[in-house]
Formats: C-alpha cells, structure tokens, sequence
C-alpha cells in the first residue's frame, strides 16, 4: 500500500485490537445476562431490558458526551476509578473498552437472549430428566442450540465496534496509537482533504470486513439465520 | 377561514420576509460565540438574518471545496481565504482581516496554570489538550508556541487532539485535560478570564492569528452577505469583538 503510513497501520492494528477484545468481552458479560433476561419473569425485567436497548436509539455522540463527563475528574466513575487509584479513563484505550463495551452491548445482549428464548423449556426438561445437572444443561445443551445466535451477536458485535466513530470522537482525545481508530482516522484525512489515503484506508476495512462476513456466511450456511438488523 | 383571512394572512407573510435577506456563515469554532452576539446586533441595525454554522477553518474549506452551501467565510487564519480566492470559490479582493486571535493555556483549576507558563516546562500532568494542527489554526499556533519553547519532543506524548478549538475547550472544561491551548474569548468576559488560572501566551512565540473573512462565490449577489461583511468593520461589531478579548 503506497499511501499509507505507520500512522495508518497503527489505526489498523488499534481498531482490530479494540474490536476483538470488545467483542469477547461482551460474549462472557452479555451470555448470562440474555440467558437471564430469556428466562426471568421478574418485574424489573422490562426496565433491564430497555436500558440495555438504550445505546440502539441514543445518538453515539450524547453517549460519548455524558461518558465523558461520568467518567471525568468530576464525574461519578471518574471519582470510582481515581479513589481505585486507576486514573481517569478518557483518552486511555481501557477507556475506549469500556465504553465502546456499553456501546455494542444491545447488538450482543439481543441476539444471544433472542436464541435462548427461542429455545424454549422442552430441551432443558428433557435433559433434566435425563439426570444433567443446571451446568451441564446449559454448558451442553443450551449453549450449542443457541450457537446461531451467539455467532450473529459476535460478527455484529465486532462489527458495530469497528465502525465506531460518534463516541470515539467525544471521548477519545484523538492519540495515535492509544485511541485514534481506524474511523477516526479516515475522518482526519478527509478533513485534511488527504482523499487518497482515505480510499486506502477504506478500501482495507471494507475487504477486510466483507471476507469475515462472507466466511462466516459461507461456513455456516444453514446455521446462520439471516441478519435482520 | 374565509377568503379574506387567508389572503391577509399570505400578505403579512409576504410583508414580514421581504426586507430581511438570509445570509448563511461559515465561522471557525472560536469565534462562534462572538458571531452569534454579532449576528443580533447584526439582526437589529439592519433587520438581516445570518444563519451561523462553526467549525474548524480546514474542515469548512474542505466543505466549501465540495459546494457547501456557505456565503460568508470567517476564517481563522489569512491563508485560507486568500486559497479559496485563488481557486476561485471567493470573490477576488473580498478577503480582510476582521480581528487578531489570542491564544491563551488554560486549566480549568484556578492556580493551576501560572504567568509564565512555568508549567508547561514542568510538564508534570497527564494530558495536554489542543486542536487539531491540521485544521485548526489555533492548534498550528499551539504547535508552534511549543516548539518555540523547545518542549514539542517532550509535551507530544500527553497531546489531546480536539476536533477543533470548541472540542479542545470542552476537554479542559470538565477536568479530563488538566490544561490546554485555547482561544482567548471562549474564557475570556467582562474584561477578564473567567474562572481557572491562564497563561496569556506573548504574541512573539507564535504568527499573529490574523482571521480573515471573504466573500463566497455562492453569496457574491447576496446583499446581506455584503452588509455582514462591512457590518464587521462597525463600531457596534468592533465593540463586542473587544469586549471578548479579539484585536481589532
């Protein structure tokens, strides 16, 4: 690739690493959370559930912004994480984490609830009768049957983070290397009027993301239901 | 309603709009406050609207480069407009500078930041923040101030890059950078800084942030770009531009 610097590299490397980790991460939070909300009848539930479903409708750039005020000198997380002897979480890439964990959570939450709800009791039954202990029915039972759904929730976790850009841009600060993703960084060069390594940089992430998709796609035909999101 | 009552309604209408022309203004970041105090003294002498849209001054060019709708550029730079003449975009000769630029360092914490700038050299805080250098040109002066100092190597790794000099004042608002580089009337009211402490930069350690406006090509037959344009060389525009700290 002719135009792209080390800059353009380290964007690259930075957005790949963020989406990864972020993804993985909402995999182990977010599977007991769906499978509570799957099966719960408790009252609180709809509250639960429209507050994880919160980051779907509110605009990136609000949640960045009152991000960057909580987690800020003066704001309740902020004060959390310096009484912990953290620092401050904007501008780090620990930060980018968190947030962009809270950012992505409905796109991973949902479909892995949706997969356990639809499941239904019957399996479960079945194997409790068969003597499978609480675990073992859903270490060996639930999670494989609901294996469609926790594929989707990974490939439109990873995905929603890499394109993430709104809340990055609030609460980022913009360093190369520590929080300028690859989003922001194609921002930058078209705000400079560098079009060409814009398209460079582009044209990568599109390839790239495009040849996971269609691997997914084609490995897992007839397991994969089809994206409606 | 009857005949009568809606032709009356359409004529008071037609009558209320027919004085007043809209121009659309294209201001970099730091001087949106100001231009909106302008834009209603503007409202009230001439009884012109002037719809205002901020942002940094590479970001707006880029836009007007790709027919942004803009009249009136207030840059914040004399570069650019002089760029948006020569390609054509403005109306040759329209450019002049409207007011000089004071970049200052401040820290949202009073005491924090001394006269001297002491601090910078001291060095010992977390984050930095400025604006983009290659958009804004208070971020280029910024740049400039500490390489003038001989501590851009040393500084370089706690920079917080704002997307332009509003961003970059909002990250030392709330405390997330202990101090940055901005302008001086986003702190500056009633003669003074405003809360925090602040290092009002000498005007040796960087170019004089002439900011320049010009006359768009698609605002050339306006005449309310015109009157916004020699509104700006006003008394009444002058006043406020000092009152917020500008050199006029």
């Amino acid at each position: 690739m002719p135009d792209l610097d080390i800059n353009d590299l380290k964007a690259v490397w930075l957005s790949l690493k963020l989406a990864s980790l972020v993804t993985a991460l909402l995999l182990l939070l977010g599977t007991p959370l769906a499978w509570w909300l799957a099966r719960t009848r408790c009252r609180w539930k709809g509250l639960i559930e429209s507050v994880v479903a919160l980051p779907l409708v509110l605009p990136p750039s609000v949640l960045g912004f009152y991000l960057l005020l909580a987690m800020g000198p003066r704001g309740p997380i902020g004060q959390l994480t310096q009484g912990l002897g953290l620092g401050l979480l904007p501008f780090t890439f620990p930060g980018l984490v968190v947030t962009s964990v809270l950012y992505s959570l409905p796109f991973v939450v949902q479909p892995i609830q949706n997969a356990f709800a639809a499941m239904g009791e019957r399996p479960l039954e079945a194997a409790a009768t068969l003597r499978a202990g609480p675990w073992d029915r859903f270490f060996t039972v639930a999670l494989p049957l609901a294996r469609p759904g926790l594929i989707t929730a990974g490939v439109l976790g990873f995905a929603h983070t890499i394109g993430e850009f709104g809340v990055v841009l609030m609460i980022g600060g913009n360093i190369p290397g520590k929080t300028r993703v690859i989003s922001v960084q194609i921002y930058d060069h078209v705000e400079a009027l560098e079009y060409t390594q814009a398209h460079w940089l582009s044209g990568l992430m599109l390839v790239f993301t495009f040849s996971v998709l269609l691997l997914l796609y084609h490995f897992g035909k007839g397991r994969l239901p089809v994206m409606s999101a | 309603m009857t005949c009568l009552t809606y032709c009356l309604l359409i004529a008071l209408l037609v009558t209320g709009t027919v004085q007043a022309d809209t121009v659309q203004v294209a201001v970099a970041s730091n001087f949106a406050g100001t231009m909106e105090q302008i834009a209603a003294s503007f409202a009230k002498d001439t009884g012109h609207k002037a719809e205002i849209a901020s942002g940094a001054t590479g970001k707006i060019y880029a836009q007007i480069k790709n027919g942004a709708p803009f009249e009136v550029f207030l840059a914040a730079d004399e570069v650019t407009p002089v760029k948006l003449e020569e390609e054509g975009l403005a109306a040759r000769g329209s450019h002049f500078t409207y007011a000089i630029g004071r970049l200052v360092l401040w820290s949202s914490r009073p005491g924090y930041v001394d006269g001297d700038g002491n601090v910078l050299r001291k060095g010992d805080f977390a984050h930095l923040a400025l604006a983009n250098p290659k958009t804004a040109p208070y971020g280029a002066a910024a740049v400039e101030v500490m390489k003038n100092m001989n501590l851009l190597g040393k500084l370089e790794p706690k920079f917080v890059q704002g997307e332009n000099i509003a961003q970059t004042h909002q990250f030392v608002a709330t405390g997330n950078a202990e101090l940055g580089f901005v302008a001086l009337s986003q702190v500056f009211k009633d003669g003074k800084v405003t809360g925090g402490s602040a290092w009002m930069i000498p005007e040796k350690l960087h170019q004089p942030l002439r900011q320049d406006a010009v006359l768009l090509k698609t605002g050339a037959h306006n005449p309310a770009a015109k009157a916004l344009l020699s509104y700006l060389k006003s008394p009444a525009a002058i006043a406020i531009m000092r009152s917020l700290g500008y050199g006029v």
